[in-house]
C-alpha cells in the first residue's frame, strides 16, 4: 500500500474509509447484526454479499442513519461518528444509493439533485450555482446526463445515474450501492460497472451490496461475506471463488445444477391452439400475444423464455383465468376456453390447476396478513367452507404451521405478517400453497426472482419432484440459467408470439438468446 | 421502520395520551375565556355519568356513535371510505317509519316493530349499495357519490316529510305517530320491572343491539371467509382477483353491509324515542362517525370505546352549556374537534416519543450485557 504524506494526524497508514467495531442491532428477538467488524479501504470497490435476511440492509440502514446500532462503533475516515440521521450520514461523507430510487418523477434532474439543497430562497440562484457544480462533477466522473429532462422519461438505468450524481453533489466520498442491478438490464449492469469504475479511479470508495456473486466477481476489491446477522468472512476477490462465497453464504455447499434428471412425459393434459390477447383498451390495437399453440404433458417442465415484456406474463394471466383469451382457445380436459367461452381464477382452480404468480407481493402474498392468513389465499373455502364460512384460527394456524415445516420457511411462525419474511420465504409460502393443493398442471412466474441462493436450490428441487409426481408445469422466467437449468422443452416468446420449442439437449443459452431477440 | 410497541401500548396507551392533550388544549382555552378548566372539566364528568340520568343520556348517545362508527369501519376494511352514514341512516329512519305507518293499523306492535327492524337494515344497506355499484362497475369514487347521496337522502326526506308524509293537521315536517307499542323499550321502564328504580332516560333496547353489531361486525371481518375476503380487497385486489374472487362483488357486499349498519341507527332515535319520522333525526351523528372509526382504529372495542366518550361529551357538554354562561354548545363541539384533531389527524404525534421512552425502559431492565 503506497502512503501518502498528507496523512490525517500524522498517522502512517491511510485510515480506513468505513471501520465498524462490534456493530449490534436487534429488533425484538431478532438479532439483525450480530457483532460485526468491517473495514473498508479508502478507493476501494468493497462487496457485501449475503443471503437476504443476512442482515445487510440492516447494517446498511445504521451505516446510513437510518437505525442506531444498539453498540459498537463506527469510525468514518478514522474518526468516530454517532450517526443518528441520514444528515449526519451525509456530513460524514457517506452517500446511499437505493434499491428503490427517490426522486419525484415528474421533476427535471436538475429539479430532483438540489431538492433538499436547494441553498437559496430564490430557486433561479439556487438552479444557477448548482448547474456549474454538476457540470465540473459530470465532467470528472464522466457522468453526462440532461439535467433538464424529466425523470419518468428516463430509463431506469438513467435514473439510477441521477441518484448517484445526487450523492456525488452532496459531497459522498463513499457511495453505498444497495443491490443496484435487481432493475437492470445486462447493458444497463455494464454502464454502471463503468461508472463504478471510474468513480474508484476519482478516488471514491464504494460498497456495493448485492446477493449476485458473479456482479462481486466482475467488480469489487474485496468481499464480506454475512449470514445469519454476522459478518462470516472478508475475503479479497483475486484470492476467492464463486463456489467458495456461495458455500460462505449459504453455510454449506451449493448445487445449483445437476438436479435435473429426465422426465417421463405422460398424456397431454393442456393444449394451447392458436391463443392470442390483445390490448384492452379500443384504442390500443396492439397485440400482446398471438397465435401460441403447445401441448403440455404431465411429467414434464415447459420453460417459456424470454426477455421481460415480450407477453409471457400475458400468456401466463391467459392460462390462469385471470384473462380471457381474444382468440384461439385453451383445451384442458374437456374444456375449451375461448373469447366467448371465457375462464374464471376459480373455474382454472376447480380444474386443478394451481398458479405462482409471477408478482408475489402485490397479487400472490396480502404482506398486511399474517402467514396464516396468506397461506390460504385462494383456498379460503377449504378452511372456512359452509354457507357461514366460519374462519378457525386455529386450524389455520396448524395448517400454516405443518406447510411451513415441509417447504422450511423461516422463521416458522403462522402469526407473522407476510411483509416481514424475506422474499425466499415469502416465495416458498406461496409455492408452499400452490404445491400442497397437489395441482395436475402448475403455473409458476418467475419461481426464484428476488431470491437467495439457498431458497433457489430448495424450491428448483420442489419443481422437479412436483414433475415427477406427475404434475405438468409451465415455469414462465426471465432468468435464462432457471429455465436451462429446469425445463425439458423452451419455448422462447419474442414479441407475443412463441419463436418455437426446443427441446433441452438442443438448448444453450446462445441459441435461446438469439430466438429471445428474434432471431431465428 | 421503528421498533414495535406492544399492542397495549399502541391501541391503550396512545389514544389515552392523545385524548389527555386535546383536553389538556381545551382546559388552556377554556382557562383563557375566563373559566377554571377543573370545575368545567368536574362538570362535564358528572354531566355525563354523575348526574340524574346522565349514565342513560350518554350510552343512547354513544349507541348512535356505534351503529355510525361500525358502518365506516366495515367499508374502511376493503378500502372503502363511506362518507354516505348519514344519509344511510336516513333512508334507513325511512324504510323502518314507511313499514311502521303502513303495518300499524294491522298488526300487534310488536310484529310490526319484528318487520320495521329489518326494514331499517335493508333500506340502509340500499343507500349505500348504489354507491358501492357505481364505485365497483363505473368507477365513481366512492367518496363524492356518497357524500351526493347525502344531500339526495336529505331533499328526499324533506320532500317526503313535508309532503305526502305529513301528519295532517300541524306544520312540523315529520309523520303522524306510530301505534302505542311500536317502540324498543327504555331501560328505566324494563329495570322498574325488576324493582330497580333508575332515573328516565332514552336509553333503550337499540343499545344491546348495538353491542351484538360490535360483536357481529368483529365476527364477520377476523372470524369468517366473507371477512377475509373483505380485508383481501382492502389490500389487494389483484390478489383478490388471483385468488378468485370478483372485486365489484366483494365492494356491493361490503357496502350493503356497511348502509345497513348506518340504518340501524334509525332504531335508537325513531323506534327509541320519537315514535315518528321527523326531520334531520340523524343530526350529525353519520359524520361523527367516521370521527368514531378513525378513533377506535376500525376495531369494534375501539369504537365501542370512542363511541362512549363521544356520548360523554354529548351529554357532558350539554350539561357545561347549561351551568356556564361562557361556554356554550359551540365550545364543546371545538373539545371534540381537538379529540378528533388529535386522535384522529395527529394520532401518531406521540409515537416517537412513547417509543423512545419504551426502548429506553427496555434496554434499562434488560442491563447491560
Amino acid at each position: 500500500m503506497t502512503v501518502t504524506h498528507k496523512q490525517a494526524k500524522g498517522s502512517d497508514t491511510v485510515p480506513f474509509a468505513i471501520s465498524l467495531r462490534g456493530v449490534e442491532k436487534t429488533f425484538g428477538a431478532v438479532c439483525a447484526n450480530h457483532n460485526i467488524d468491517l473495514d473498508i479501504c479508502t478507493g476501494d470497490i468493497h462487496g457485501i454479499i449475503g443471503e437476504n435476511g443476512a442482515g445487510k440492509s440492516t447494517l446498511v440502514s445504521i451505516l446510513y442513519g437510518f437505525y442506531r446500532a444498539d453498540a459498537g462503533t463506527i469510525r468514518v475516515f478514522g474518526k468516530e461518528r454517532t450517526l443518528r440521521s441520514t444528515a449526519d450520514a451525509i456530513a460524514a461523507g457517506i452517500g446511499m444509493v437505493h434499491q428503490h430510487f427517490m426522486l419525484v418523477p415528474t421533476f427535471t434532474v436538475l429539479e430532483n439533485i438540489i431538492l433538499g439543497h436547494e441553498g437559496t430562497e430564490s430557486l433561479a440562484k439556487g438552479f444557477e450555482a448548482a448547474r456549474v457544480e454538476l457540470a465540473q462533477l459530470a465532467a470528472r466522473y464522466g457522468l453526462d446526463v440532461d439535467l433538464d429532462a424529466v425523470i419518468e422519461d428516463f430509463p431506469v438505468g438513467l435514473q439510477q445515474r441521477v441518484e448517484i450524481l445526487k450523492a456525488l453533489y452532496r459531497g459522498a466520498n463513499i457511495l453505498i450501492l444497495d443491490e443496484p442491478t435487481g432493475v437492470l438490464t445486462p447493458q444497463e449492469t455494464d454502464q454502471l460497472f463503468d461508472i463504478l469504475r471510474a468513480l474508484k479511479e476519482q478516488g471514491v470508495t464504494i460498497l456495493l451490496i448485492t446477493h449476485k456473486l458473479r456482479e462481486i466477481m466482475a467488480i469489487t476489491d474485496h468481499v464480506s461475506v454475512m449470514r445469519g446477522g454476522e459478518m462470516v468472512a472478508h475475503k479479497r476477490r483475486s484470492d476467492t471463488t464463486p463456489e467458495e462465497l456461495a458455500e460462505i453464504m449459504v453455510g454449506r455447499p451449493v448445487r445449483t445444477d445437476g438436479i435435473w434428471h429426465p422426465p417421463s412425459p405422460a398424456q397431454v393434459v393442456l393444449r394451447a391452439d392458436n391463443l392470442g390477447l390483445n390490448a384492452e383498451i379500443s384504442a390500443d390495437s396492439s397485440v400482446l400475444v398471438s397465435e401460441i399453440s403447445f401441448a403440455l404433458k404431465a411429467g414434464e417442465i415447459l420453460g417459456v423464455a424470454g426477455v421481460s415484456g415480450n407477453g409471457q406474463s400475458e400468456l401466463l394471466e391467459l392460462l390462469a383465468g385471470i384473462r380471457a383469451p381474444s382468440s384461439g382457445s385453451i383445451q384442458i380436459g374437456e374444456r375449451h376456453i375461448t373469447a366467448e367461452m371465457p375462464s374464471s381464477p376459480s373455474e382454472i382452480k376447480s380444474l386443478s390447476i394451481a398458479h405462482v404468480p409471477e408478482d408475489r407481493h402485490l397479487t400472490g402474498l396480502i404482506l398486511s396478513f399474517s402467514a396464516a392468513e396468506s397461506m390460504v389465499l385462494g383456498y379460503e373455502e377449504k378452511i372456512a367452507g359452509g354457507m357461514a364460512g366460519w374462519l378457525d384460527r386455529e386450524q389455520l394456524g396448524e395448517h400454516c404451521a405443518s406447510l411451513m415445516r415441509d417447504f422450511d420457511v423461516r422463521p416458522p411462525d403462522p402469526s407473522l405478517k407476510s411483509s416481514l419474511f424475506s422474499g425466499g420465504n415469502q416465495q416458498k409460502i406461496v409455492l408452499a400453497r400452490e404445491m400442497s393443493a397437489a395441482p395436475s398442471i402448475l403455473l409458476v412466474g418467475q419461481a426464484t426472482r428476488g431470491v437467495d441462493i439457498g431458497a433457489i436450490e430448495f424450491i428448483h428441487k420442489q419443481l422437479i419432484a412436483m414433475r415427477d409426481k406427475g404434475c405438468a408445469i409451465i415455469l414462465v422466467s426471465v432468468e435464462l440459467d432457471e429455465i436451462l437449468t429446469l425445463s425439458d422443452r423452451i419455448m422462447v416468446m419474442n414479441n407475443g408470439s412463441s419463436m418455437g420449442i426446443v427441446e433441452r439437449k438442443e438448448a444453450d443459452a446462445r441459441s435461446i438468446g438469439l430466438l429471445m431477440a428474434g432471431v431465428r | 421502520m421503528e421498533q414495535k410497541l406492544p399492542r397495549w401500548i399502541d391501541i391503550g396507551l396512545l389514544p389515552l395520551i392523545n385524548i389527555l392533550a386535546a383536553f389538556f388544549v381545551a382546559g388552556i382555552i377554556i382557562a383563557v375565556i375566563g373559566e377554571n378548566p377543573f370545575a368545567a372539566l368536574s362538570v362535564l364528568v358528572k354531566g355525563a355519568f354523575i348526574y340524574k340520568g346522565a349514565l342513560g343520556y350518554t350510552l343512547f348517545y354513544a349507541t348512535n356513535f356505534i351503529f355510525t362508527g361500525l358502518a365506516v369501519a366495515v367499508a374502511f376494511h376493503a378500502s372503502l371510505f363511506n362518507i354516505g352514514g348519514e344519509g344511510q341512516a336516513m333512508v334507513g329512519g325511512l324504510g323502518l317509519g314507511l313499514v311502521a305507518l303502513m303495518l300499524d293499523p294491522l298488526l300487534p306492535p310488536l310484529l310490526v316493530v319484528f318487520i320495521a327492524l329489518p326494514a331499517a337494515v335493508v333500506f340502509g344497506a340500499f343507500w349505500g349499495v348504489i354507491p358501492g355499484w357505481l364505485q365497483a362497475k363505473r368507477g365513481s369514487h366512492i367518496v363524492i357519490t356518497t357524500i351526493m347521496f347525502n344531500f339526495i337522502a336529505a331533499s328526499l326526506m324533506v320532500w317526503l316529510l313535508a309532503g305526502m308524509l305529513m301528519a295532517p293537521g300541524q306544520m312540523s315536517p315529520e309523520t303522524r305517530s306510530f301505534a302505542d307499542g311500536v317502540a324498543l323499550a327504555h331501560f328505566h321502564t324494563l329495570l322498574s320491572y325488576g324493582g330497580i328504580s333508575v332515573a328516565k332516560s332514552p336509553l333503550n333496547l337499540s343499545f344491546v343491539i348495538a353491542l351484538i353489531a360490535c360483536v357481529a361486525v368483529w365476527v364477520l371481518i377476523w372470524r369468517t371467509r366473507l371477512g377475509y375476503v373483505i380485508r383481501a380487497t382492502g389490500q389487494s385486489e389483484q390478489a383478490v382477483i388471483y385468488a378468485g374472487h370478483s372485486p365489484a362483488k366483494i365492494i356491493i357486499i361490503t357496502m350493503a353491509i356497511s348502509g345497513g349498519l348506518a340504518g340501524l341507527m334509525a332504531l335508537n332515535e325513531i323506534l327509541g324515542v320519537q315514535q315518528r319520522v321527523i326531520l334531520n333525526f340523524t343530526s350529525g351523528y353519520g359524520f361523527t362517525g367516521i370521527a368514531v372509526a378513525l378513533m377506535g382504529r376500525n376495531h369494534p372495542i375501539g369504537i365501542l370505546l370512542a363511541s362512549l366518550l363521544f356520548g360523554a361529551l354529548y351529554q357532558g357538554g350539554a350539561e357545561l352549556d347549561f351551568e356556564f354562561q361562557t361556554i356554550t354548545r359551540e365550545m364543546v363541539l371545538m373539545i371534540q374537534g381537538l379529540i378528533i384533531l388529535f386522535s384522529g389527524a395527529l394520532a401518531y404525534m406521540f409515537n416517537p416519543l412513547v417509543t423512545r421512552v419504551f426502548s429506553s425502559f427496555i434496554s434499562a431492565s434488560k442491563g447491560p450485557e
